[in-house]
């Protein structure tokens, strides 16, 4: 595994640049906002590595709180399983909100499903929380980026810094849910620190849709711009967006990797130092 | 009586890097009285909250009446610590009138009568915040008699009380004893126990290091 | 296999009540507190009738919020005097009926505080509901059970913490954003009346309740272990 890092490194590298060569140079001026609207290529792909990240951390969470429970642990499973085979099913077989293909919707589910049980052969009991702190740590560097990308475009397009746009705004509560799971993090003195921070992480994606459906219904009764566009979109940026966002993920996971990699070594430090306080008397407190 | 009622394998409690328990284990008999003695730090506070259920163990097991599940045996387990475990506002009869629905007793005469046994009177309107040390500590002790536990964990029972108070409260843990009641005392006062213990059980970082029938102290060891 | 003992929640509450009752240590400095947020706000935001009108919604649900802040973070303080919380969890009370007994608890105080503040409000603001008013007390009641169901449990979880009182507002408030959002559009919406669909406050009610439950019974699933967590 350790030989691969460098190479995957190195090719994080050549996607990124080859990423910004594209952005800056391939994608074609867009018509109204002109080459603000680069941006785009860093705005929408750090966006969805966090929604990925935060998603990853939500499922870790879980995993971490039924793991040690027999009953709720099963239950989970079949529920996850229940979520690819219903995308799978519905995505062809019920009407789908205008934009979204029957495709995308089954590939999410089954992704969402793949993604529980690939965390659950992998990672351990201590592995999972782990998990847990290296995707929160790092979706909220990436959801800081959407942040800061959100208002520079805003400012030369519409001339305002923030918008209460449904994503930008849903995008900042995940954000203030995620600081505050850091938070919890690291003031926590107890024992059951990750049992905390796990409950906190399902409370905050229950909340998500509700935040995302709340601001919706306020935006249909006070319009707002949208940042990032809507609608169709060009081919040639679709494939410099996709680019971007695949330069992203490789280093969204190269940082994620070298963070558990610490995150576990910590643990084995901390495992060896309690084997020490165990077989000798007097260990510091 | 002579059954194990209480059975401790490889406890192990760690806080961090502290280890509070480092691979205790024992079997306690049912219907003798246990005096848990040693220094601070020595894990007699720890095991305690163990057998009580109050900390989950970081390995090993603890089984009470053959039940390695602690809360499905919780009605027969009485606790009591330094803490006095009771609200200052309100009255000893009242304190036990809400611990006494927790168990789902319902019958009042059951509060009165724990507060009687402890020499308290039920009567007595006072806030328990008032109360003096030893007064405090009888009354946390009448909650923890409250649901007749079969098994009672008492940690520093007898700290900070006036010697009177202290010796009637091991007259009565010997009453109780004598009907057939487990209990495990852990106190810095063993004497106070000397000829009333059934067993004296030394713990020194973590482990028990002896268990004796009567109490020795350190240097004749 | 120990059953369940009845009636705990109800006793809880009441033991709850009565103690507040005669200590009257939170009411007295939440009533304070109360009315100072308000007059603050009137200074602060000295609006004509018809612009009060438009952010008073805001205002009183910001104001509430603080408020209830204050109350939530004394809802653990008596159990840990004394540690209580351990006679607790050793007895066979379960862990749900202390969470719910505390968080109606709460619900009372903080119907209380609101009902004080509300009237000021009125007579500060001038304010007069165009809309149907009795749409305000749902949306009160529910409101008010999203911030205090979470808060609950928000402040059981920050007992665990170094800076205890900090954490519960740092946890509770980001949590709480589509509620606030909720209420306060509600409560602007009935304030201001107007006709149409696109202006009924039913929207938000409906959000409210889907809120309420949504919560409440993740409180409720894992408020048992957030109490053993040593």
């Amino acid at each position: 595994m350790k030989r691969i890092f460098p190479i995957l490194a190195i090719v994080t590298a050549a996607l990124l640049s080859y990423g910004l060569y594209a952005a800056m140079v391939i994608a074609p001026r867009e018509l109204t906002m002109g080459d603000v609207q680069r941006i785009f290529y860093y705005h929408v792909p750090s966006a969805w590595t966090a929604f990925l990240l935060f998603f990853l951390n939500f499922v870790a969470s879980i995993q971490y709180l039924v793991r040690p429970k027999p009953f709720a642990d099963r239950l989970a499973k079949w529920v996850a399983v229940f979520i690819g085979v219903a995308c799978c099913i519905g995505a062809f077989v019920f009407p789908l909100p205008e934009g979204v293909e029957p495709g995308s919707v089954a590939t999410t589910g089954i992704a969402i499903t793949a993604i529980y049980f690939v965390i659950r052969k992998f990672f351990s009991e201590q592995g999972t929380d782990a998990l847990a702190v290296t995707t929160a740590e790092v979706g909220v560097v990436f959801c800081t980026v959407v942040l800061v990308t959100g208002p520079l475009w805003a400012r030369p397009v519409w001339g305002i810094w923030w918008t209460w746009d449904v994503r930008l705004t849903s995008t900042l509560v995940l954000w203030l849910i995620y600081v505050s799971y850091l938070m919890l993090r690291r003031f926590s003195s107890s024992g059951q620190t990750p049992v905390l921070a796990a409950a906190l992480a399902v409370f905050g994606l229950l909340d998500v849709p509700l935040v995302y459906f709340s601001i919706w219904i306020f935006r249909t009764q006070h319009p707002q711009p949208v940042i990032g566009g809507g609608g169709s979109i060009d081919p040639i940026m679709l494939r410099v967006l996709l680019i971007n966002w695949l330069a992203f993920l490789c280093f969204a996971f190269l940082v994620c990797w070298s963070r558990y990699r610490l995150e576990m070594m910590k643990r084995e430090v901390e495992e060896a130092q309690a084997m020490e306080g165990l077989l000798e008397p007097g260990g510091v407190r | 009586m002579g059954d194990p009622i209480i059975v401790v394998t490889n406890l192990i409690k760690q806080f961090g890097r502290f280890a509070a328990l480092r691979g205790v284990s024992a079997s306690f008999d049912a219907g003798r009285l246990y005096a848990v003695l040693g220094d601070n730090g020595a894990g007699k506070t720890t095991l305690l909250r163990a057998l009580a259920g109050l900390t989950l163990p970081t390995r090993g097991t603890v089984s009470v009446l053959g039940n390695p599940k602690l809360r499905e045996v919780c009605r027969e387990l009485g606790y009591m610590a330094h803490p006095s475990l009771l609200y200052d506002e309100m009255s000893g009869m009242e304190n036990l009138r809400y611990f006494a629905k927790l168990y789902g007793i319902e019958d009042e005469a059951r509060c009165a009568d724990a507060i009687r046994a402890v020499a308290l009177d039920p009567e007595l309107s006072r806030p328990v915040g008032q109360y003096s040390q030893g007064m405090r500590q009888r009354m946390s002790l009448a909650r923890a008699l409250l649901n007749d536990p079969s098994i009672l964990l008492l940690d520093e029972p007898f700290s900070n009380v006036d010697i009177r108070s202290a010796r009637e409260m091991v007259a009565l843990l010997a009453k109780m004893r004598n009907a057939g009641k487990t209990i495990f005392v852990v106190t810095h006062q063993a004497l106070l126990l000397d000829g009333v213990a059934d067993e004296f059980v030394w713990m020194e970082a973590g482990v028990i290091v002896a268990r004796t029938a009567h109490f020795e102290p350190v240097e004749a060891r | 296999m120990s059953t369940v003992p009845p009636g705990v929640t109800r006793a809880t509450l009441i033991k709850d009540l009565r103690l507040e009752w005669r200590s009257k240590d939170a009411i007295n400095s939440m009533l304070f507190f109360a009315l100072l947020v308000v007059v603050v706000f009137s200074f602060s935001f000295d609006p004509d009738a018809e612009e009060s009108r438009q952010i008073a919604g805001g205002l009183v649900w910001v104001a509430f919020l603080f408020a209830s802040v204050v109350a939530l973070n004394q809802t653990w303080a008596r159990e840990l005097r004394n540690a209580v919380m351990d006679a607790y969890r050793v007895s066979p009370a379960p862990a749900n009926s202390l969470f719910l007994a505390k968080a109606v608890g709460n619900f009372i105080f903080v119907c209380i505080l609101e009902a004080l503040m509300t009237p000021l409000f009125i007579i500060f603001y001038k304010l007069r509901a165009l809309g149907p008013a009795w749409q305000l007390i749902p949306v009160a009641l529910l409101g008010t059970w999203a911030l205090v169901v979470n808060g609950t449990f928000f402040a059981a979880m920050s007992l665990r913490t170094r800076s205890r009182e900090i954490m519960l507002p740092l946890l509770l408030f980001p949590i709480s954003i589509p509620a606030i959002l909720a209420m306060v559009n509600a409560t602007t919406v009935i304030l201001l009346g107007g006709e149409g669909p696109d202006t009924s406050a039913k929207f938000w009610i409906v959000l409210l309740g889907a809120y309420d439950v949504v919560f409440t019974t993740g409180c409720l699933l894992l408020f048992e272990t957030v109490l053993n967590a040593e």
